[in-house]
């Protein structure tokens, strides 16, 4: 419970640093119109994502309502609202991977995850989006991982994946300590 | 009047006189000639033409056109009521329907709806059996806003909400948000500081909804109240 509390803390505090660094920088951009999508497209390039919170500042920028700013920021499918995690996950859902049902490896994913299409877990850890097509249909169905892709992928091999990321976590961390108790006793 | 200010033309046989630059629709509305429509509102410049239910044919150009954004000419000669017309908005109404819960009884503008008007109208049902009947994969109310809830199941997307509300000079307005079937009425910014006051006295977007998607909190919970009381009465 106190654990939750300190990582929505967290959270907060990222995002205020990310809307102070958009607020900073927002005076020196040009105030016409037809700038919108470059301006959203540079907040994402730099940060990532769009927080909710920039939309409305977006907005005041170019004396335009709130939700015309949402209205094109949700029409693209470029645009997302949730910072990327560690680990993001993209499942394809090209023609070939649909027919191979990357639906369901989707859904085995959003069940294993617990969180929706286009959101990112609590601790940062994984995000998770659809894809169209990345290229390598003859490994339908496909997901990547980060960089890494994996093919033919099996509702086994989901949890096989998050399995590994969640080892390796733990390789991290244990060497992280090993490493800590050693310069302590040095 | 001069002839220079007014315009004559022939509707369905009847000749009708309307002042120049007129719409289409506009003219024959005004003439008691009904054309079922959802988007167009009086005093657009670009009518959306986006509901396809206005079509009309006129003589001398090619297949039917919507009526909202044709200008009347002189001597135009325009039929409402042929075949072609009446399979297209049939067809229209049909996608509209697809998505429709078929709660009328239920809804605010039961008896008073624009829907239940054009079914009416083209001798439609209101729950189409041609097409698949797909739901709206979004929550049955939205109240994102102090004090307007949304339906997003009733809504036809016709946009009028989102045109009158850009008409009111105020910082907070209407719009659409997402795409295709996920389209949706967007309330972004609504939560600021004074939009509650003004909606309720505006309501613009509540009076010009054909549908009944949008309604003010304080009504609609006293229509489902009142609904609760004759149901169990």
């Amino acid at each position: 419970m106190v654990d939750n509390l300190e990582q929505d803390q967290e959270i907060d505090l990222e995002e205020e640093r990310v809307l102070d660094a958009i607020a900073a920088e927002l005076p020196g951009i040009s105030r016409d119109v037809h700038q919108l999508i470059p301006v959203l497209q540079k907040i994402q390039h730099i940060h990532g994502y769009l927080p909710l919170g920039s939309i409305g500042m977006v907005a005041a920028h170019f004396g335009i309502p709130g939700a015309k700013v949402f209205g094109v920021a949700t029409f693209y499918n470029q645009f997302r609202f949730n910072p990327p995690g560690r680990h993001p996950i993209k499942v394809c859902l090209g023609t070939a991977c649909h027919v191979k049902g990357g639906e369901i490896i989707l859904e085995n994913f959003t069940r294993r995850l617990g969180i929706e299409e286009g959101e990112t877990t609590k601790d940062r850890e994984y995000s998770l989006e659809r894809v169209a097509c990345v290229g390598c249909c003859a490994l339908a169905p496909v997901v990547v991982v980060g960089e890494k892709i994996e093919s033919y992928v099996t509702p086994s091999k989901v949890e096989g994946v998050i399995t590994e990321i969640e080892i390796q976590n733990e390789i991290a961390e244990r060497e992280k300590a090993k490493d800590e108790q050693q310069s302590d006793s040095e | 009047m001069s002839k220079d200010v007014m315009v004559t033309l022939t509707v369905d046989g009847l000749e009708i006189s309307v002042p120049r630059g007129t719409k289409l629709l506009k003219a024959c509305l005004d003439n008691g000639i009904y054309i079922p429509s959802l988007c167009y509102l009086d005093g657009m410049d670009h009518p959306p033409a986006s509901c396809r239910l206005c079509l009309v044919e006129i003589e001398g150009r090619p297949g039917p056109l919507p009526s909202c954004s044709q200008t009347v000419e002189d001597g135009m000669v325009v039929h409402t009521e042929t075949d072609e017309v009446r399979l297209l908005q049939k067809t229209a109404f049909r996608l509209l329907v697809s998505t429709n819960d078929g709660k009328c009884r239920l809804c605010m503008a039961n008896k008073h709806c624009e829907m239940q008007k054009i079914a009416k109208f083209l001798h439609m049902p209101l729950r189409t059996k041609k097409l698949r009947h797909i739901p709206k994969d979004m929550p049955e109310v939205i109240e994102e806003h102090p004090c307007i809830v949304y339906e997003p199941n009733k809504c036809v997307l016709c946009g009028r909400c989102v045109y009158i509300c850009s008409q009111q000079n105020y910082d907070f307005a209407l719009d659409f948000a997402k795409r295709g079937f996920n389209t949706t009425i967007s309330f972004f910014g609504s939560r600021e500081e004074g939009v509650g006051d003004y909606c309720r006295n505006c309501r613009a977007c509540v009076d010009i909804c054909p549908v009944g998607a949008l309604n003010l909190k304080d009504e609609r919970d006293a229509f489902l109240q009142n609904l609760q009381a004759k149901i169990s009465a």
